[in-house]
């Protein structure tokens, strides 16, 4: 018997079950209150909060000894959470800017989370191995338990953003507006910055702090080209942050050292990546389609008047201009040919002789209707 | 200390140092978190040029790393462009996509080489004295610290030719460009030193403690100085003395000299974000205490004056009396009346209070002001 085979099914059955559990869990989490996130204009707040979240998964096993997931998740949120208010300290008090005070308290954070981490390596004791995954995230370590942590927080954490949906919509398009209604709009600030705290700790064992932020940008980016509504936005970043962590988490799994938190990553890029292109409305392909059929009936329509005008010059409305006129007319811009065949086509120009054109009377009335309109452009 | 010792901090100076110049106008520019798109994107880099070249000291890899650097900056732009996303959330979408590139193709092909992934995030500075250049047969010092020194001497030129008009571009960018110079081209510029200085620490220090060493200093100098030329130097010396105290606390501790070094600049940070002259919170504080008594003192006297010589004189002009019209505390009361007494404005006579001639003054100012 096959025992390598054996192995690798026992393996991919429970484990991969496990880990696409954990990351549909996470994806969909980030996805959501990624979308807030971005909309309020703190995409790399989750940069922030994620490498800040490190000393406090260290502080978590120094102090507590314990290596279960959820002592670490509280103690990288507390981190994270400190982290922010800090962040939010220092711009209000000081003449310091939000890029920098963001880029201060993650790089100092991250390197005191090494210092304790690179401390816990050489300390005798056994039990500190694994805490490096934090890094960059391993999927293969989740465990059921792991798995129910991250199920039971990220519930809460949407189960509180539907209760507060009507106060964090407003709070994210109109805080003046919250304010002359009388919310508390700071309080709601802290929570939902609380609420990002927590979605981004859930996925710090699988995608790692230093990638993290990615997943609160990236799906929230995509689901943001296919839609103008929030309630559509929220649900679409979500599916798509559950696409990209399970396909990513999948994949590391499947192939030898490939780090998870990279390869979630690339998968929600990815992502991005078709949705900047193919959304609908939004879509940069369709913008470019738009462009272009836009510019070709421009150009006909130039041809057309061009016609008219040089016919407007002749005495008789059936004289032939040849072509060559027409391309100078048309400052090389192109497309001259073209729009004569459908000029042709449509009835409006007529070719007299090789290389001769000349508008039909039909032409002639559509060219007069042409040159008022654009006389009433200002 | 021994030699590699000594090496290793004139290594981490030198990186502390190279970096806080450009880090300077970083802040200022309001692009800080350049520095971290910058710093995790050379690793796509550093990656390819590393399978291509081999020597991660050849100063081939920094400049291949840096154009990297360079091009993380234009597909930014790039993105923001397309009016799709913001820049903040074009920034959180580029560098975490190269990085992730970056990682998976070291960790997947170069495992058993000299480049692994710890080293990408930690640097090895404890390693750099034992990779050694050797010019001619003779040992002339470890490479990363010629590198690095090469790559300090060329921020220094650069800041030093074009000191005048970065500062213009930094602080009015509309004014520099009516002037001609093109803020693009300091744009770019700037950009290919903080990718250089970048891919140099890189090596020594990792790649998010590249932008500690970056921001911190030049943070902590901003809240101390007004001028840009004090603020270069003092943020040179705050990285260097970081660096020096951050070497011995990761001796002391056993643990990763880049994340002491970062650690220390947090806590000069720290520091002048609660005592800085002026700019600290603790001067703040100082300060809105001492316009509070201020502002309290003159009310007092405008109050007096107010009454003075009017039949209601005997109760207003009365300590006891403050309580009820200006609503003030007794304690807080008796420490304003004791300061206005102090500074000669005012007079008691038992509980009574009377101006003088110097306090009806500065009371008939304030009216008038």
């Amino acid at each position: 018997m096959d025992i390598l085979g054996f192995v690798a099914n026992l393996f991919a059955d429970y484990t991969l079950r496990q880990v696409a559990m954990g990351s549909a869990v996470l994806g969909i989490v980030n996805g959501v209150l990624g979308s807030f996130a971005v909309l309020r204009k703190q995409s790399l707040l989750g940069d922030g909060i994620s490498h800040a979240a490190l000393p406090g998964i260290a502080l978590a096993f120094l102090l507590t000894g314990s290596k279960s997931s959820l002592t670490l998740l509280l103690g990288a949120a507390a981190a994270g959470w400190v982290g922010t208010l800090l962040i939010m300290s220092i711009v209000k008090h000081t003449r310091v800017k939000y890029d920098s005070a963001l880029g201060l308290v993650l790089s100092v954070f991250f390197g005191f989370g090494l210092v304790l981490l690179t401390y816990i390596q050489k300390l005798p004791v056994a039990t500190q191995a694994g805490l490096d995954k934090f890094l960059f995230g391993q999927a293969a370590t989740l465990l059921r338990k792991d798995v129910v942590t991250i199920g039971i927080l990220g519930g809460i954490v949407v189960a509180f953003l539907l209760v507060f949906w009507k106060e964090f919509k407003l709070v994210s398009f109109d805080p003046d507006f919250a304010v002359s209604l009388g919310f508390p709009v700071r309080m709601l600030d802290i929570l939902l910055t609380t609420l990002l705290v927590f979605a981004i700790v859930i996925g710090l064992q699988t995608v790692g702090v230093v990638l993290m932020s990615a997943m609160v940008v990236a799906p929230a980016a995509a689901a943001r080209q296919w839609t103008d509504r929030l309630g559509v936005m929220v649900a679409v970043s979500g599916i798509f942050g559950a696409l990209a962590g399970v396909s990513g988490a999948l994949v590391s799994s499947a192939a030898a050292r490939i780090p998870t938190g990279p390869t979630i990553v690339l998968c929600a890029s990815a992502i991005v990546f078709f949705s900047l292109l193919l959304a609908p409305n939004r879509g940069m392909a369709w913008s470019w389609v738009r462009e272009q059929i836009n510019r070709r009936q421009l150009q006909t329509e130039a041809v057309l008047g061009d016609l008219y005008v040089l016919a407007r010059q002749h005495r008789e409305p059936g004289h032939g201009h040849p072509v060559e006129v027409l391309r100078t007319m048309a400052h090389g811009h192109g497309g001259v040919d073209r729009s004569l065949k459908v000029l042709k086509e449509r009835g409006l120009v007529q070719e007299t002789g090789s290389g001769e054109w000349a508008l039909t009377p039909r032409g002639m009335e559509e060219g007069g209707r042409l040159s008022r309109q654009w006389r009433e452009i200002p | 200390m021994t030699a590699p010792q000594i090496e290793i901090q004139l290594i981490a100076t030198v990186v502390a140092v190279s970096c806080a110049l450009p880090g300077c106008f970083l802040i200022l520019r309001r692009m800080a978190m350049m520095s971290d798109a910058i710093s995790h994107s050379i690793l796509v880099g550093i990656a390819v040029g590393f399978f291509v070249i081999r020597d991660l000291a050849s100063p081939f890899l920094v400049l291949f790393a840096a154009l990297t650097g360079v091009v993380t900056v234009s597909l930014v732009e790039l993105l923001t462009r397309t009016k799709r996303v913001r820049e903040d959330a074009a920034i959180g979408l580029i560098f975490p996509a190269l990085f992730s590139i970056g990682v998976i193709l070291i960790s997947r092909y170069a495992g058993d080489v000299h480049l692994d992934v710890d080293a990408v995030l930690l640097g090895e500075l404890a390693f750099a004295p034992f990779n050694r250049l050797t010019v001619l047969g003779y040992d002339i010092g470890p490479k990363g610290l010629a590198l690095m020194a090469g790559i300090l001497l060329l921020n220094l030129l650069f800041i030093l030719i074009f000191y005048k008009e970065l500062k213009l571009a930094t602080f009015d960018e509309g004014l520099a460009g009516a002037l001609g110079f093109s803020p693009a081209v300091i744009h770019y510029g700037l950009m290919t030193i903080v990718s250089i200085t970048a891919v140099g620490a890189f090596d020594a220090v990792g790649s998010v403690l590249v932008v500690a060493l970056m921001i911190a200093p030049p943070a902590t100098a901003y809240l101390i100085t007004d001028r840009l030329s004090t603020m270069l130097a003092l943020s040179c010396l705050i990285g260097a003395i970081c660096a020096v105290s951050g070497y011995w606390a990761a001796h002391a501790l056993d643990a990763s000299i880049a994340g002491s070094m970062a650690s220390m600049t947090g806590m000069f940070f720290l520091a002048a974000f609660l005592a800085a002259p002026n700019r600290g919170l603790a001067a703040i504080f100082l300060r809105r205490a001492r316009q509070r008594v201020e502002f309290a003192q003159t009310m007092l006297l405008v109050h007096l004056y107010n009454h003075e010589g009017l039949p209601g004189e005997q109760r207003e002009n009365h300590v006891a009396h403050l309580h009820e019209h200006l609503k003030w505390e007794p304690p807080f009361a008796g420490r304003i009346v004791g300061a206005a007494e102090r500074r000669g404005s005012i007079s008691r006579d038992g509980d009574r209070l009377l101006l003088t001639d110097r306090g009806r003054e500065i009371a008939r100012q304030a009216m008038v002001g």
